[in-house]
């Protein structure tokens, strides 16, 4: 059996805690299957590389498009689809910072502090955004709108402090316009 | 001053940039009636006739001096020359990647051409495809440029429906195809052989080379890694020619438009465009200056990777390969963060090593467990928890990470700013420690001794 008892830890029971040891993803408790407009899609992604491995990275954006997250049987899922093991692809997930590894927020802020936006106060705009909210980075707000991180350089320097929400780019979130920016997020 | 300040000097005729303030400057029917594809028109048209051939496509790209513009400067015609010629190839096929993994702290280049102009990128890919003999190329777009992979998803669809990529694209016999590539969010993956191993569906763990890419890259076939900037700029060699793009530029080693990403304390920050070889007063005061009149005080000129210069030895230094180099740092990606004098410097140093503490990927051992060391002891120096050794202790730790002691020169990016920026603002990491007891322990390894070893594990890597 692959896992130890973390693995098959529900996610409700670890709300916001990264999962920890061997192959630990969280499970969310159902087995997944992609839907019909999934399957159609990585169908057109596999026609675009000459190996199914080369797939792994679309279609974990494909299901954490569906699931919002990737869980233990996201990994199964996707696996099985590509022809890999379980701990290969949970080494990948793990690997890249964006595969979210637990339930996030409906409004994923993450906050850039890299040198052009740390010379710009970033650090003191992610502070304040957890302390408004009142979350740890990487928890979820009681009310699940919200989840906070750090994140490093999000390219868009010209505009520090930068931020991304799920995928949209915001620029120039000071600490002052921070309390404006949040309630601008439905 | 009316309207918008200019993104470029006076007298400079923009290129990279030349469409941006169009009205919806991304869309295929603007391009084309601006005279986008012409030159790929040209090229099918010429491969009819023998007019044109791939070789003398690279010939062209060569003899433009054209210099990677993603970080290494590297010649990108001679880079295309390392592909073995088809006889040794076999069956095959040789790949194309796109690097538009920007994740270098401050660099944002790219993300103009990406989100402003993409058809420029998509026509260099063609035509660099065309000489390359490439039937399929790619393009690995960081994992957080969400928009841009999809404005650039949607261009390749423009151009496919416009019968410019594709099954025998313009009559020619030729097929040209590509693919946007999202990354999953890891610095490291703009490593050509770590963004080749992403491609794969890995983890992105550089390779050791050689053998080098442009003889075994992706999937064991000979593959070419360029950045977007640099293919970009293919296709207006191909517009304009040779004599064109050597004209633009200091001296015949660093020619063409160039881009710079101005950050930090600056009135306006942004992305300018000039000639190759810009010299940093003129860059500074395009920018509008330092912020609030204030006094420069330290530059970083290639993204946080290249050491820190002080506001005195990069005033005068012509922004370029060769002039960066000679004032002992690196242009990299053109990422120039400028710092007034009111910045923290030792904080700032401390903000980069979390960084690469954070992005480094984990497979060799020096790199593995010195960038957080790095980071853990300049922490607790900014948090005035530092001991009085500690300086010592963070140059000995860089001092056994680069200079091929890994596999990629990650490691050598993470020390650069440690090693430039405590000699030369020394004085501030020490005022951290003035309440620092004496050293409470002797330095474990005294000096000599672990260099020494160092350099035999070095020696083995590489017999």
């Amino acid at each position: 059996m692959s896992g130890g008892a973390k693995a098959n830890t529900l996610a409700a029971e670890l709300p916001g805690t990264p999962p920890v040891g061997d192959h630990g993803a969280l499970s969310c408790g159902k087995p997944l299957q992609f839907s019909g407009e999934a399957r159609a899609r990585l169908s057109k992604i596999l026609s675009r590389y000459p190996t199914k491995q080369a797939a792994l990275l679309p279609t974990l954006w494909l299901a954490q498009e569906e699931w919002g997250w990737i869980s233990r049987e996201a990994v199964d899922h996707v696996a099985t689809l590509l022809e890999l093991s379980p701990a290969f692809v949970w080494g990948v997930v793990t690997f890249y910072t964006m595969y979210n590894r637990a339930p996030v927020g409906r409004h994923l802020i993450q906050v850039c502090t890299s040198i052009s936006c740390h010379l710009n106060g970033a650090e003191e705009v992610f502070h304040e955004c957890c302390r408004k909210l009142g979350v740890k980075p990487g928890e979820v707000t009681p009310d699940g709108k919200f989840t906070v991180v750090e994140v490093e350089c999000l390219a868009q320097c010209d505009r520090a402090p930068a931020v991304m929400v799920n995928g949209d780019d915001h620029a120039l979130v000071t600490k002052e316009k921070l309390g404006e920016f949040l309630g601008g997020l439905k | 001053m009316s309207g918008p300040a200019p993104f470029h000097p006076a007298g400079y005729d923009p290129v990279l940039m030349r469409r941006v303030s169009r009205h919806n400057p991304r869309a295929i029917a603007g391009y084309l009636e601006d005279g986008g594809y012409a030159s790929w028109k040209a090229v099918l048209a010429g491969h009819a006739t023998g007019v044109w051939t791939p070789a003398k496509v690279t010939e062209v790209v060569k003899a433009s001096g054209l210099r990677g513009r993603g970080g290494a400067g590297f010649p990108t015609g001679l880079k295309w020359t390392f592909v073995p010629p088809k006889e040794r190839r076999g069956a095959r096929p040789v790949y194309l990647l796109c690097n538009a993994d920007e994740s270098e702290p401050g660099t944002f280049k790219d993300r103009v051409i990406i989100e402003k102009d993409p058809h420029q990128l998509i026509e260099g890919m063609l035509l660099s495809s065309y000489a390359l003999d490439v039937r399929h190329a790619y393009v690995y777009i960081r994992g957080e440029m969400v928009h841009g992979a999809r404005i650039l998803a949607e261009a390749v669809d423009e151009a496919r429906n416009m019968g410019l990529l594709g099954a025998n694209v313009l009559g020619s016999g030729l097929d040209f195809e590509i693919t946007v590539h999202r990354g999953g969010g890891a610095y490291i993956c703009g490593e050509e052989t770590a963004l080749i191993e992403s491609l794969e569906g890995k983890r992105g763990h550089p390779r050791i080379k050689p053998p080098f890419p442009a003889v075994s890259g992706a999937w064991a076939s000979p593959t070419i890694i360029n950045n977007v900037e640099t293919l970009a700029c293919v296709k207006h060699i191909l517009d304009r020619g040779v004599d064109w793009f050597r004209s633009l530029g200091r001296n015949e080693k660093n020619t063409g438009p160039k881009l710079y990403c101005v950050s930090g304390h600056v009135e306006r920050p942004g992305v300018y465009e000039a000639a190759m070889g810009l010299p940093f007063r003129d860059l500074l005061a395009l920018a509008g200056g330092v912020r609030g009149g204030r006094k420069l005080k330290a530059v970083i000129p290639g993204g946080s990777s290249a050491p820190m210069l002080t506001a005195e030895e990069i005033i005068d230094v012509p922004m370029d390969f060769d002039g960066v180099a000679a004032a002992k740092s690196m242009f990299g990606s053109a990422a120039i963060i400028v710092m007034d004098e009111t910045t923290d410097i030792p904080k700032a140093v401390a903000n980069i090593a979390k960084f690469y503490a954070h992005e480094s990927c984990g497979q060799c051992t020096p790199c593995r467990e010195g960038t957080p060391w790095m980071k853990k002891i300049l922490d607790r120096i900014v948090r005035g928890d530092g001991k009085r050794e500690d300086l010592d202790l963070l140059l000995q730790v860089a001092g056994q990470m680069g200079n091929g002691m890994t596999i990629c020169v990650f490691a050598d990016a993470a020390i650069a700013p440690i090693l430039s920026a405590v000699p030369k603002f020394r004085a501030e990491f020490e005022a951290y420690l003035a309440d620092a007891k004496a050293p409470d322990y002797a330095l474990a390894a005294p000096d000599g001794i672990t260099p020494k070893l160092a350099g035999r594990v070095a020696e083995g890597m590489h017999s």
